[in-house]
């Protein structure tokens, strides 16, 4: 089985989230980054499926230089091919991101041969733009189905789940499938100290590739107003059960 | 006249309320546009009255006998068809995950921008926007240059209102749709959730890394159940493989309301914070004061957790006469 997987970097923000003074950018001075949630378990269920299946994980990514940084902790879980496309550090809009995607898959495979299973994160953790992975299966003529928390491979192709609120509806891909795929689908493993080790020395293909800019154009990132709030403390200790309770009464809850 | 074309998320008929959320929006968007509001119904189902009762003056009713359920690609080639055929000037739907993806495959096949999760639109010759990033931690303005414009709105961002009331013509349209399509149609359904889910839930009790373990969840599951409510966690839980996925609150997790939220251990991290600002009361119990959720929330508890929630629930048993 020939599996890729689509990732993206994203800083990784706690409390609140700053915009650089032109707005144009989260502010990450004092941010470490991570693999979009999506993503990282799209990656861990490949891994997974190679491992039953035997075959190869390629993990692509689209971004900074710095987005090494995800592909060499895609390889210290278990990766085994890695794809930079330098988008010179801006955000690159959705058409573009989505060419130039399909773009470097062709030449993966004119190289390597088809793969089975292309993955995608549902949507990415920050622009959220619900489209990359659509964009790209339709330009290779392939079907996709997205919010995906199950996967079995079958003689066929693959048998997918998707999650909705009441329960799951259930897929049959043909081979070769594209999927967007929801955090929730495994619980991703953590780097063993091997694992680390190996991926230091993990080769990273750079594919300089550009696409023209699409029609939708980001002018400028702000916080949502936030709602002033006063907190009432109801107590330091576990004597603050009695005033809990008579909350929840007021509230009509008990 | 231009056209908006809206287009009706449902499930063999059973329409959510996000699709009402869309016409509501596009009654004012239609009418700043000077455009008619005009419904997409995919399928045979029978989404006319209602249609007409949200303000839409025609129903276009996109058939063939491969959608008869739901598949993305089947969806979004009908329509892209549609598309062709009536040259709207701009086609929304509700940014449901269903809704997302049917206008990602319409774009796609159009080779057109998309422009997904907006909250207002400005419409003119090139639309301004205010979209959501971050699962609404972050707010993006954007514009779209596009001979037709294609969004979608954010669920929930507004409430549904009938208005406009029309009695709408239905228009049938054929869609010319080969059997490659069934490739990604539904071929079943299985129903997990019974009773109340965490998204309905009226109260949700929930655990963070605070908790420090997976056995130390059962004193809030029962005061979750004394309560009639759920049991919540945050990422920190579930990648810790103390709680599943399917409990986890926040922007890659589930989107709740209860009526109050109690918070254990949690810090308030934004991506945790926007799956919980919808809850109409939120009790923080939390060590540390100066936590986000502590400072968010309108009613805190600067406190072990393990000693508080026990407590609440002796309380609520002693009151019960228990
Ligand atoms: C793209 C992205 C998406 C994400 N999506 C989600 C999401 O959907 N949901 C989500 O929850 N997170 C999400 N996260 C993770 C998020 O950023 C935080 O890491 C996470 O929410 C932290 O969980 P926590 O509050 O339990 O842990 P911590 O931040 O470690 O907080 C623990 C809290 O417990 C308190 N505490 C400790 N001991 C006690 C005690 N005995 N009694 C009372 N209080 C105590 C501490 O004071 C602290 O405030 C996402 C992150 C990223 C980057």
């Amino acid at each position: 089985m020939r599996v890729l997987v689509c990732v993206k970097r994203v800083p990784a923000p706690g409390a609140k989230i700053n915009v650089t003074g032109d707005g144009l950018a989260v502010d990450t001075t004092h941010l470490g980054f991570t693999t979009s949630p999506h993503e990282e378990c799209a990656l861990e269920e490949a891994v997974q499926i190679i491992e039953r299946e035997g075959g190869e994980v390629v993990v692509l990514t689209l971004g900074p230089a710095e987005a090494e940084e995800q592909l060499r902790y895609a390889a210290s879980v278990g990766g085994t091919g890695f794809v930079l496309i330098p988008n010179g550090g801006a955000d690159w809009d959705p058409q573009r991101t989505a060419s130039a995607i399909a773009d470097a898959i062709r030449a993966l495979e004119a190289d390597g041969g088809e793969f089975d299973l292309i993955m995608f994160g549902n949507e990415s953790a920050d622009a959220g733009g619900f489209q990359v992975g659509v964009r790209v299966a339709h330009k290779l003529g392939r079907p996709i189905v997205n919010g995906i928390k199950g996967i079995e491979v079958t003689p066929e192709g693959f048998t997918a789940h998707r999650a909705i609120d009441t329960g799951v509806e259930v897929y049959k891909l043909p081979k070769p499938a594209v999927m967007g795929v929801k955090e929730g689908i495994n619980l991703p493993r953590y780097p063993t100290m091997k694992g680390r080790l190996a991926s230091r020395k993990a080769e990273i293909a750079t594919m300089e590739l550009n696409a023209p800019a699409g029609g939708q154009a980001m002018l400028k990132l702000h916080r949502p107003p936030e709602q002033p709030s006063t907190t009432e403390i109801l107590g330091t200790g576990p004597e603050a059960a009695a005033a809990i309770v008579d909350l929840l009464d007021e509230l009509g809850v008990l | 006249m231009s056209i908006l074309l809206v287009v009706l998320e449902h499930d063999r008929g059973d329409l959510p309320v996000g699709s009402l959320e869309a016409l509501t929006v596009g009654r004012d968007l239609a009418a700043s546009m000077d455009a008619s509001l005009e419904a997409v119904v995919v399928g045979d189902a029978d989404l006319t009255a209602v249609a007409g009762e949200y303000g839409a003056t025609a129903v276009h009713q996109v058939t063939n006998e491969m959608l008869a359920d739901y598949g993305p690609d089947a969806w979004g080639e009908a329509v892209a068809q549609l598309v062709r055929s009536v040259a709207p000037a701009a086609v929304m739907a509700v940014g449901t995950d269903r809704g997302n993806e049917v206008m990602a495959q319409v774009a796609a096949r159009l080779d057109l921008p998309f422009v997904a999760n907006c909250l207002s639109v400005e419409a003119g010759d090139t639309w301004s926007m205010t979209r959501v990033q971050w699962g609404g931690s972050l707010l993006e303005d954007s514009t779209l240059t596009a001979d037709t414009k294609l969004v979608s709105f954010a669920h929930h961002a507004i409430e549904a209102a009938p208005g406009g009331a029309a009695s709408p013509t239905v228009k049938t349209f054929e869609a010319d749709l080969d059997h490659s399509y069934t490739a990604t149609m539904i071929t079943d359904r299985v129903v997990l959730a019974s009773g109340v889910t965490l998204s309905t839930a009226p109260v949700v009790v929930s655990g963070g890394r605070g908790v420090g373990s997976e056995d130390a969840f059962a004193p809030l599951e029962e005061l979750a159940e004394l309560l009639g409510g759920r049991v919540g966690c945050s990422r920190a839980v579930t990648n810790n493989g103390w709680r599943p996925h399917s409990d986890q609150v926040g922007q890659t997790g589930t989107r709740i309301a209860p009526e109050i939220y109690i918070a254990c251990g949690i810090s308030g991290a934004i991506q945790h914070w926007v799956g919980a600002m919808a809850s109409k009361n939120i009790l923080a119990i939390n060590t540390d004061s100066d936590a986000n959720m502590v400072t968010k929330a309108g009613y805190a508890v600067i406190a072990d957790l393990h000693e508080v929630v026990p407590a609440i629930s002796a309380e609520i048993r002693r009151r019960r006469g228990q």
